[in-house]
């Protein structure tokens, strides 16, 4: 093993690299992109539905309950003058989630009576949001209500039996964002290191320069070696930034080590730039390499690491399909480092495994690249 | 009345940025002729010739091909020439008659004629038998030829070849310089650039060109006997010392 | 010792023969040309020496090494230059052969004098700068060469190196070539050029892949039967079919502004013209022996 062979070729790829606007420009720009894509456009928090009120009963009960919808922020009642013909209208026009109709005889039928939810199902997600949130509200108010009348029949003070005292530890305020950024290192970094690396070696097959660099003595492992820390440059720098924007410009909190995070980062890098090289070997042609490595990047990084889909609530064979994909012990890692600042001694597992996925792409890489042209 | 020169170049100037590729150059070309244009490598002959295709714009001076001029009508000058270039430039996934009939499309052949000139060039190329076979997997001297073929299937008055020979076998060299022979004798003017210097030989007169300019433009025979050598190697060799020695 | 041995070599691909039954021994210090009509099997024939191609069937030993066994160890030996351009479009020609100076181990106490000496002598210099990309085909040729002598390998392998670069740069080169000779390396080229075959030591001449002559020029030319004539015509084309048509008469060949005429002993050309009797050129070796070769087939 010399150096000095992988340092040229490290050099050289750099060089590459900077005289090739197209995928510097893509190494800088996706990164970027995703941030401002899932940072500020994606929120997993269901807050201010807009709803439209009918209150056929127009009574001090029945604006009682008007009012607990307009006094939460979960909820943004955009009108209490509905009726039928407008809530419908609302939901088509995806104005409004829910509408809320309260009968003429609400306040006598108050033992007894009910409330009707009319719900934009189409959104499953936010619809069962909505009806979780409308059915605590109104519990609560029937439940006010229940305990008010006892007090006025009885005398007697009555308090709900049993009630559930909520603390939410890490992300106390349940921001979707905090839940996210840090999830989508693992992919923004899996997409760059596949698809850029899968792009480095087909095209010395293309350009014929294979041929010449494989008749000098270096060895594939330096050959991989020296394009991988080419590229690992690369993607260090997509780290960074997308850390420091997670930090400073969303404002996550990062309780956890940074030498910890470093060192999972390394070693993930590692694996992924691996893939890509591997798959750029094995095709020997661009076009293929970008499709595979696009493909094989981005989709399992995206769907299978528990990044925005938790993998407790998937099929059983996909959640085995997932022990498989490294973005999901980094991404476990990461939301672990930043939210729960928990470190090697909760996560040593993680780590290993995905010590066990680099050394093992990076050794199937080795063995792809043989030293022959046929 | 004597026929108008197939090519003029009149103070033709090149430059790329600093670099002068092409300096000041004049010469004409008649018809019918086969003209060689031998120099170093980067000596400006292969962008003298890109100019001349209209493939490239000149800084200055006048070029006029087939009484067109190259900066001005370049569409006219592609219709009259052919041209090949030193990078083999068929398609290697198609066969060596899809070449042409691609050829043929490209360049405008009317649909009545085209069946007349593909069998034309199949037979000078002497690639009848082959026409089925894949491009990709002819040896390197045949693919030369069908590249020849395809640069005269609309009947070009005027041709361009840029190192047509480079890495062909003596054998396949001789056979693509009878095709020259008969394209010229045929009237067609024929504009070649080569390293081989028997080739050279072969050629009516010869331009030698040097960092830009042409130095030198003579006959062969004349070329050697003005320097008493045997042959247009020696000639090239003892012209570039001579040049070199002088800029040193 | 030999430096390279080749012992009963054979490459298919799928139903093509590359290359049938070859056998070679090459010595150390000799150097040796390699010639022969497009597809012929030269190509093969020295990817198979580097280790790129594993031979259909045939034993291989370059340097003591197996090529396919030992890869590595015959890379340390060698050099070769590949046919096709070999070196990155987008670096610079002093980048390119700082990279291969790296790969090769090349001190940077003797790179710079040695860059100097390469570039001086190819009239590269003013392109040092430039992107390979942007240089022309011979240019690339010649930048192509200077990587590979910028380390002494054992045994250089040059897949016609010299293709499309010019006269002086050509001669140039083989004076380059000829002093690493000296100094011991084994040099094995293809060329398409047949005078810089005349330079080499031996010369193999390939046909359809097998190895049809093998011998120095010399040796090659006086096993040659029959007489070549040397023809001064006015007018080439009427004279070489004039010629064409007599009896005995088994080869014209123009060569530069001459015919070379193979006749048979019992022919006496200078009864038609004037002629004389010539020692026959390499070339004319080898297109006597490869379109005798191509009628028998």
């Amino acid at each position: 093993m010399s150096f000095r062979r992988i340092r040229a070729v490290f050099r050289k790829e750099f060089l590459h690299i900077v005289r090739d606007p197209r995928s510097l420009g893509m190494a800088l720009l996706i990164p970027i992109l995703m941030l401002g894509l899932f940072g500020y456009a994606l929120s997993l928090d269901v807050n201010h539905l807009p709803a439209i009120i009918y209150d056929q009963d127009n009574s001090p009960a029945s604006r009682d309950l008007i009012q607990a919808f307009q006094g939460s922020t979960y909820f943004d009642v955009r009108s209490v003058s509905g009726d039928y013909p407008s809530i419908e209208k609302g939901i088509n026009s995806n104005k409004i989630v829910f509408g809320l109709v309260i009968p003429p005889d609400f306040t006598r039928l108050l033992e007894g009576g009910n409330v009707q939810v009319l719900l934009d199902g189409s959104d499953s997600n936010t619809a069962s949001i909505a009806m979780a949130y409308v059915t605590t509200v109104v519990n609560l108010y029937a439940l006010e209500r229940t305990a008010q009348r006892l007090d006025q029949r009885t005398g007697m003070h009555v308090k709900p039996l049993t009630e559930a005292q909520v603390r939410v530890w890490y992300n106390n305020d349940l921001k979707s964002r905090n839940f996210i950024v840090p999830g989508l290192i693992p992919v923004i970094l899996m997409i760059i290191a596949a698809l850029l690396t899968s792009l480095c070696i087909a095209p010395e097959w293309e350009n014929g320069t294979m041929e010449q660099l494989l008749s000098t003595p270096i060895r594939p492992t330096e050959l991989l070696l020296g394009k991988l820390s080419a590229f690992f440059v690369l993607g260090a720098a997509d780290t960074v930034m997308s850390l420091l924007a997670a930090v400073f410009l969303f404002n996550v909190p990062l309780k956890g080590s940074l030498a910890f995070l470093g060192l999972s980062s390394f070693i993930f890098l590692f694996g992924a730039l691996s893939w890509g090289i591997f798959i750029s070997a094995a095709t020997k042609s661009q076009l293929i390499a970008y499709q595979v490595g696009l493909l094989s990047s981005f989709l399992p990084a995206f769907l299978l690491s528990g990044f925005i889909y938790a993998v407790d609530n998937m099929p059983t064979v996909i959640r085995f399909i997932t022990n498989f994909i490294p973005a999901k012990y980094y991404v476990t890692i990461m939301k672990g480092i930043f939210l729960k600042g928990v470190g090697m001694k909760v996560m040593w597992l993680e780590l290993l495994w995905l010590t066990v996925y680099a050394v093992i792409i990076f050794t199937l890489a080795v063995s792809k690249m043989k030293p022959k042209i046929a | 009345m004597p026929e108008p020169d197939a090519v003029v170049i009149d103070k033709l100037v090149k430059r790329f940025g600093t670099f002068v590729a092409v300096d000041n150059v004049s010469l004409r070309v008649a018809k019918g002729e086969i003209f060689g244009f031998l120099g170093p490598n980067g000596a400006g002959k292969s962008t003298t010739i890109r100019i001349l295709c209209g493939l490239l714009g000149p800084t200055s001076g006048q070029a006029t091909v087939s009484g067109f001029d190259v900066a001005t009508q370049p569409e006219l000058v592609k219709r009259s020439i052919g041209y090949m270039s030193q990078k083999f430039s068929l398609y290697g996934d198609l066969t060596v008659e899809e070449n042409l009939d691609f050829f043929s499309g490209i360049y405008g052949v009317p649909k009545e004629r085209r069946e007349e000139r593909k069998s034309f060039a199949l037979r000078m190329a002497n690639l009848e038998e082959r026409r089925g076979e894949l491009t990709g997997q002819l040896p390197g001297g045949w693919k030369q030829r069908l590249a020849l073929g395809c640069a005269i299937l609309h009947e070009p008055p005027i041709l361009f070849l840029d190192e047509p020979t480079s890495g062909v076998d003596p054998i396949a060299r001789r056979s693509f310089w009878d095709l020259i022979y008969d394209l010229s004798a045929g009237g067609q003017t024929i504009f070649v650039t080569t390293h081989y210097m028997d080739e050279a030989e072969y050629c009516h007169r010869v331009a030698l060109m040097y960092k830009g300019k042409v130095i030198a433009l003579d006959t062969p025979r004349a070329f050697k006997q003005r320097l008493g050598a045997k042959s247009m190697e020696e000639v090239f060799i003892n012209e570039i010392e001579r040049q070199e020695a002088a800029t040193a | 010792m030999s430096a390279i041995e080749i012992i009963g070599l054979t490459k298919s691909f799928g139903s093509v023969t590359a290359i049938s039954k070859l056998d070679l021994a090459i010595a150390v210090g000799e150097v040796f040309g390699l010639v022969g009509p497009d597809g012929a099997g030269k190509t093969t024939t020295l990817r198979i020496l580097c280790g790129l191609v594993d031979p259909t069937e045939g034993q291989t030993r370059v340097a003591g090494f197996d090529p396919v066994k030992q890869t590595t160890q015959v890379r340390d030996q060698i050099e070769y230059m590949a046919q096709r351009f070999g070196l990155y479009q987008d670096l610079t020609v002093e980048e390119n052969m700082d990279f291969y100076a790296d790969l090769f181990g090349i001190s940077d106490a003797t790179l710079e004098p040695l860059k100097l000496r390469l570039l001086g002598m190819t009239r590269m210099e003013p392109f040092r700068n430039r992107p390979a990309g942007q240089l022309s085909g011979g240019m690339k040729q010649k930048l192509a060469l200077m990587c590979a002598l910028l380390h002494k390998p054992a045994i250089l392998l040059l897949d016609e190196p010299t293709n499309g670069v010019d006269p002086v740069s050509r001669r140039d080169f083989w004076l380059i070539l000829e002093d690493l000779v000296q100094g011991g390396m084994t040099l094995i080229v293809s060329t398409s050029y047949l005078d810089e075959a005349e330079r080499c030591g031996r010369v193999g001449l390939m046909h359809e892949g097998r190895l049809i002559r093998c011998g120095s020029p010399a040796e090659l030319k006086k096993a040659m039967p029959g007489l070549f004539w040397e023809v001064e015509p006015e007018d080439m084309r009427a004279t070489r079919r004039e010629l064409e048509a007599h009896q005995g008469i088994w080869g014209v060949k123009p060569s530069g502004a001459t015919l070379h005429v193979h006749a048979s002993p019992e022919v006496n050309v200078s009864d038609w013209m004037t002629a004389r009797i010539i020692e026959p050129s390499l070339e004319d070796v080898f297109v006597a022996v490869v379109t005798a070769e191509e009628k028998h087939a």
